[in-house]
């Protein structure tokens, strides 16, 4: 594609994105892209550079500032930013990135997978969307319910369905299941699929609760595209104290994995108790881009390649 | 011994994987959002020239193969081992039917080729992409006929066997690509 395709191509993708939040009454917000604070968890890497005698740490989402909007009353806000986690290179990956994110207040996890889906399918036309729980692709794939396994039965499953050899814990056992087993099937083509009720080691930043079958489970959800992670929404917590404790359970998976324990950014803390109900979601608007330009046919093979559709990849910088 | 991790693998990188070496043909990095990353790798194994997969958590590391591409000239054949001689510093390296295997049939006394070193034995051998041999047997040709395009099986000096258009004779010297095992052209 030529490089005046490509500028003209994402400027029309953000202008869709934003009458689409214009027509629903969503504010746009700027955040700070250098922060005091980056987030806990054990694999993202912030990246880091000196100001003054103060460390600051590029954003790895805009999340932390627009959090604190919403604890001040802002209502629904949206943003479009450049976010950077340090070293993730590769086809699906570049360090540099743009996110868009938004917040919806008094929404549910089903109200914003609603949101979504009506964004996306005026981007990209002709997907049809389903909806399923974690559990029931998991176990469709692997024959097993990944929320009642023991961490035993998963590392059995990672030897016996995947490239991998060693130990690994339970949230990388269920990454590099979901990847390698569950992530081909949801590479029909034109088929979108909302997955939700995650396991619980990989809360994050979402609340918990019980499902059906009386699992505790992560509100969340995530969004696939031709079997691509698109987007990642979260039913937000909105408890200091469960995020405190969370963040300190990262820092010690940090320290005993030899990487730097992040500060915890206590504006935030405070912001969380302040928080209105509310669901939240990031999409990667680079993949979203690439989506759209695989379905005009203007990428060359239906192999994603970020690289395709960035003016100035990480590798050509 | 130097280790590379997960994030220098690059295509053509030389590492050992259980005990034997191989060359990184790709590597692919996967991350979902928050969780673990990993790298899937393939990698040949220069030993058995078969192809492998394998998934390392990004950041793992693998030991380096002692591993070298060196430009060496063909001497000659002694009936079990190819001999090579570096150009400038004239070191001799004998290699085996394993490490020669298919480029056996290409290659010609004198003729530069890329003798892969593993330990400083020959592991492997590349023969030159285009080389130069003499037809010793095909059917007689057929005069003039230069325009219909069809080819006949033709003996070269080394034993190799290509398709050869209709007018060429036995004597007569064809170039031709080692990749494909194609006839590029008659050399006059």
């Amino acid at each position: 594609m030529d490089r005046k395709t490509l500028i003209r191509l994402r400027a029309d993708l953000y202008l869709q994105v934003r009458s689409y939040f214009q027509e629903q009454s969503v504010l746009e917000v700027e955040t700070p892209v250098l922060g005091r604070s980056g987030p806990t968890d054990l694999h993202l890497a912030s990246m880091s550079l000196p100001s003054g005698s103060s460390q600051y740490y590029l954003q790895t989402s805009p999340e932390f500032f627009m959090k604190r909007l919403l604890a001040e009353n802002s209502g629904d806000i949206f943003s479009i930013s450049r976010c950077f986690r340090d070293a993730e290179v590769g086809h699906r990956h570049n360090p540099e990135f743009s996110m868009l994110e938004w917040y919806r207040c008094g929404f549910g996890l089903a109200d914003l997978m609603s949101d979504v889906e009506a964004l996306v399918s005026r981007l990209l036309p002709h997907l049809t969307f389903s909806c399923h729980s974690y559990a029931e692709m998991f176990e469709s794939c692997l024959g097993v319910n990944p929320h009642s396994a023991s961490d035993m039965d998963l590392l059995n499953l990672v030897k016996s369905n995947t490239k991998f050899q060693g130990d690994l814990g339970r949230a990388s056992c269920l990454d590099l299941l979901m990847s390698e087993c569950v992530e081909p099937e949801l590479a029909g083509e034109g088929q979108a699929y909302f997955l939700f009720d995650f396991p619980v080691c990989q809360a994050a930043m979402a609340q918990t609760g019980e499902n059906e079958d009386m699992h505790l489970v992560a509100r969340r959800f995530e969004l696939y595209i031709n079997g691509l992670e698109i987007g990642n929404g979260y039913l937000e917590l909105t408890s200091a104290d469960e995020q405190r404790r969370r963040c300190q359970e990262d820092n010690i998976a940090r320290q005993s994995a030899d990487l730097e324990s992040m500060p915890i950014d206590e504006k935030f803390m405070k912001a969380l108790d302040q928080m209105p109900y509310c669901s939240g979601v990031a999409i990667g608007l680079d993949r979203l881009l690439w989506l759209i330009a695989r379905e005009k046919r203007l990428v060359k093979s239906s192999q994603v390649d970020l690289g395709e559709v960035l003016l100035f990849p990480w590798c050509s910088l | 011994m130097a280790t590379y991790s997960t994030n220098e693998f690059r295509g053509g990188l030389k590492v050992m994987l259980d005990g034997d070496p191989c060359a990184i043909v790709e590597n692919e990095f996967v991350k979902p959002g928050k969780g673990q990353a990993f790298n899937r790798v393939r990698l040949k194994n220069l030993k058995t020239g078969r192809t492998w997969e394998r998934t390392f958590k990004s950041g793992e590391s693998l030991e380096s193969a002692d591993v070298m591409d060196t430009d060496m000239q063909y001497l000659y054949n002694d009936g079990e081992y190819w001999h090579f001689m570096h150009p400038e510093t004239f070191d001799q390296k004998q290699a085996d039917q394993a490490a020669v295997s298919e480029a056996a049939q290409w290659l010609k006394e004198q003729d530069m080729c890329v003798v892969t070193l593993y330990n400083d034995a020959p592991l492997s051998v590349t023969p030159p992409n285009h080389v130069e041999l003499e037809i010793v047997e095909t059917d007689p040709g057929l005069r003039g006929d230069t325009a219909t395009g069809g080819t006949k099986p033709a003996t070269l000096a080394t034993g190799a066997v290509v398709k050869v258009p209709l007018f060429l004779e036995e004597g007569e010297v064809v170039k031709v690509d080692t990749r494909t095992g194609e006839y590029i052209g008659r050399v006059r």
